[in-house]
């Protein structure tokens, strides 16, 4: 891998290599498709140890996942349940991609990290707070300063890889999970050649759990099949997951030369902001956030042939979601297929986004939309694809996300092989 | 690539003094805002001592009901924002809001509000399974990082890309450069860029404790911040927050404001080493020196000053002398470099943000503002520190450097308007 290809910014193309999925519905990506397109729905009531007498009863959680299969001992001690979901997405990601200490040896500057936190290290930030509070201060241990924060991720996967590249970490909303995308998207234009990026959480500790109680939008229905129903009349607020996703972008050419597999184009993004749990506004925010990634990816809304929504879960949030799609794509909205598969697994909050676009990357590959789990009478001018998935030749995805406070943002993904028609 | 990144406003609040005049006070007479902590009774902590700021929130504006729902960290981002947009001049009601974003780094966010509310709901650390009726109702503000940025574009009514930015303790550098990225680029026109922490509280001053990486001069706080010196024995913990109007320069010319200096270059990258440890050479350092400096078209000769990280623990100090050898060359000899740790304290995500402000004080005001407490010279640090007494100097183009757990290694140019165009 050479270190900076000298072409002009825009052909700095980068293209999505490896997939890596850590998710309540499968612990691999293959798993994770599998769930997905089948519209299996593994929304349960919440089993992690101290959650039980809490209000929140249903969640995604991620169950069968041993860390120690993955990760090396050195780096589960002194790391969160937070970070071995990501190391082991990267792990997964950059297994994918073939990407591997030979490749970048000799260029270590060349390839990044990028992660998305919205949460941080709970589970272990709270045994410590336990440790200060319930014996004092002496039992503090020696990885609570680098296991809690919003960065420890990014930096023990930078750690693990041998990555010295440009390492980032955005602490976003939900949305924050395609900003990351963005970010590696615009740090591979300025001359990286590759970045490992997504984001994973692990918001069920106890503790986590209570801080989430705050949101007056969290599902506290008890009923699993029940609890996540966005763009029904029954939908009564988001249930929260554990899990996400991570994916190895690369400059284009530097892929090609090394034969990787390319299995997608990060070809648009953009975010706006319009106020925490303001959902009506979130529709301009929303429409300003389509536009602009159709702009910067040079795509008609035309050539949009799945939408991947945000499906929030309450009325407000799923109607100014609808109208914003129909307000930013016009008369193509009435014909698109729409879908929202994280109804079968949940919020993960930064991670949901980048599930998605993990998704839509297999669903152009597989040639299918994913259904839509739970959700059957869709009360908006949607076609909302639920039930079982729907073939369909699919060479541009977009991708919607809004998060908690105020964030909105769109993401343009585009098989390797489209070609813009605009 | 045209467009050039101008500051046009500042803001701050840091110890010793709540706006930029009292921050200039302390800097160029090099006085010291280290002292016991009062925060908190530190009692039974290894290190009790702490650069604390003396914040009125109601004084400086805030309403009751700002200063319930926001943490102290928030609250300083808030009156550090309004005292930059009134410095730039801007009516940000006249701006194109989907046109001005905001960028905040913080390292730990809402811990000091997660850590008070945990008490109580854990019945003083006794409980695993969490009580959640005690929980304050603003709690999940503290568990969510982008409810800093989310505060400050509500106030300032941004509509663009709003992020916060957690790189551990390069944070407030790390937002600041992607703010410059994202004008320079062509993404916004204008941001409010900056960092704000507020880390002085039990959990943190003992996770740093079960490290050693803070000092533990508690009979002599105000001199215990000693950065270069070879007596230096960790960094002192500190908080404040630190904002700037970043602005498209023909945007701000436009408006007709004054235009405080340029971000002209910025580059991160990781160590890859080790999430606490550094490396002898400070090789990912030099290289983040490097690219900024040749993303800012400026040679390494031409650095008036070097705005260190200067923590103030031993490996920070010799680590960052070896990475400025290695990156200024002969230069490095020559050219002034001060810590104003020595004087605020480490306030981790938002030092960086803190220091560049002192970086723009430095170039409008031609002075270095200077080391304080340094008194005997350490051999593996043998660059000029600047001790004690701030000096007068013809100064064009700065750099500010920082690094972070995690590895972070970061680097920014600035240069004073009248410098060469590119």
């Amino acid at each position: 891998m050479s270190s900076l290809h000298q072409l002009p910014h825009r052909q700095r193309r980068s293209v999505v290599t490896g997939i890596g999925v850590i998710a309540p519905n499968g612990v691999s990506t293959e798993a994770f498709w599998k769930a997905t397109r089948e519209g299996m729905s593994v929304l349960d009531l919440v089993t992690r140890e101290g959650c039980e007498n809490l209000p929140l009863k249903v969640a995604g959680e991620v169950r069968d996942f041993d860390p120690a299969v993955l990760i090396e001992e050195r780096y589960l001690v002194q790391t969160d349940r937070f970070t071995h979901f990501a190391m082991a997405a990267a792990n997964l990601a950059l297994d994918d991609a073939r990407l591997g200490r030979a490749d970048y040896n000799d260029s270590p500057f060349a390839v990044g990290v990028v992660t998305a936190a919205g949460s941080g290290g709970g589970e272990f930030g709270q045994r410590e707070l336990q440790h200060l509070w319930g014996q004092g201060s002496k039992h503090v241990g020696p990885y609570q300063s680098i296991a809690w924060f919003y960065a420890a991720s990014t930096g023990q996967i930078s750690i693990r890889g041998g990555f010295k590249g440009p390492c980032g970490v955005v602490a976003s909303d939900e949305a924050g999970g395609l900003d990351a995308l963005a970010h590696a998207a615009h740090t591979i234009q300025r001359g990286t050649d590759a970045i490992v990026v997504g984001a994973a959480e692990a918001p069920l500790a106890p503790y986590s759990v209570v801080c989430q109680l705050g949101y007056d939008d969290l599902s506290k229905v008890a009923d699993p099949d029940r609890a996540y129903r966005p763009f029904t009349d029954a939908a009564c607020g988001f249930v929260p997951a554990e899990g996400g996703a991570m994916l190895v972008v690369e400059e284009e050419t530097s892929a090609l030369d090394r034969g990787a597999p390319v299995r997608a184009v990060v070809a648009g993004h953009a975010a706006t902001f319009t106020g925490a749990a303001r959902w009506c506004e979130s529709r301009e925010g929303l429409v300003h956030a389509i536009t602009g990634a159709l702009e910067d990816a040079r795509c008609a809304p035309e050539e949009i042939d799945v939408v991947f929504a945000d499906a929030f879960g309450v009325p407000a949030a799923d109607r100014a979601e609808a109208l914003a799609i129909a307000d930013a794509l016009g008369r193509h909205a009435e014909v698109v297929p729409v879908t929202a598969p994280k109804t079968g697994t949940g919020r993960a909050y930064c991670g949901a986004p980048v599930l998605d676009a993990a998704a839509a990357v297999l669903a152009m590959e597989h040639g299918v939309v994913p259904p839509t789990p739970n959700v059957f009478e869709v009360s908006y001018d949607l076609d909302l694809v639920t039930g079982s998935a729907r073939p369909a030749e699919l060479r541009t995805a977009l991708v919607l996300s809004r998060g908690l406070m105020g964030s909105n943002a769109a993401l343009v993904l585009r098989k390797s092989s489209a070609e813009s028609l605009s | 690539m045209t467009r050039r990144v101008a500051v046009t406003g500042v803001g701050i609040v840091a110890p010793g003094g709540v706006g930029v005049p009292a921050f200039w006070d302390l800097l160029s007479a090099g006085r010291t805002a280290t002292r016991g902590i009062t925060l908190f009774n530190p009692e039974g902590f290894r290190s009790r001592i702490a650069a604390e700021c003396d914040f009125d929130p109601a004084g400086h504006g805030l309403t009751a009901d700002q200063v319930a729902a926001q943490d102290r960290y928030i609250q300083f981002a808030m009156v550090a924002a309004e005292e930059a947009v009134r410095n730039a001049g801007l009516d940000t009601g006249a701006e194109n809001r989907w046109r001005m974003g905001v960028s905040l780094g913080t390292a730990v966010g809402g811990t000091t509000r997660l850590e008070h509310d945990y008490v109580d709901v854990s019945h003083v650390g006794q409980l695993w399974d969490v009580d959640h009726r005690p929980a304050g109702r603003h709690l999940q503000r503290a568990f969510s990082p982008s409810s800093l940025a989310s505060a400050v574009a509500e106030q300032v009514g941004a509509r663009g890309p709003v992020q916060t930015v957690s790189t551990g303790c390069t944070s407030g550098l790390d937002a600041i450069g992607y703010a410059f990225h994202s004008i320079e680029e062509g993404r916004l026109d204008v941001c409010i860029a900056g960092a704000s922490d507020s880390p002085i509280s039990p959990i943190t001053v003992a996770c740093f404790d079960a490290i050693k990486a803070t000092s533990a001069n508690n009979d002599d706080p105000a001199h215990a911040s000693r950065p270069f010196d070879a007596h230096r024995d960790g960094f002192v913990m500190g908080e404040g927050g630190a904002v700037l109007v970043l602005e498209e320069l023909e945007h701000a010319r436009a408006r007709g404001a004054t235009v405080h200096c340029e971000i002209r270059g910025y580059a991160t990258f990781g160590n890859a080493y080790h999430m606490t440890g550094l490396t002898q050479e400070g090789l990912e350092m030099a290289e983040a020196i490097n690219r900024a400096l040749a993303h800012a078209k400026v040679d390494s000769s031409q650095i008036d000053y070097v705005n260190a990280h200067g923590s103030g623990t031993q490996q920070n100090d010799r680590h960052e002398t070896a990475a400025v050898k290695k990156s200024l060359g002969e230069h490095a000899y020559h050219v002034p470099m001060s810590s104003i740790k020595s004087m605020v304290g480490h306030s981790l995500g938002a030092i960086g943000a803190i220091e560049i402000v002192a970086c723009v004080l430095a170039l409008a005001h031609q002075v270095v503002p200077p080391t304080a407490n340094y008194e005997t010279p350490d051999p593996e640090c043998d660059l000029d520190y600047v001790p004690k007494t701030a000096r007068e100097l013809p100064l064009r183009s700065v750099l500010s450097v920082g690094s972070g757990f995690g590895g972070f290694q970061s680097a920014v140019v600035l240069t004073r308007q009248g410098g060469r165009a590119r």
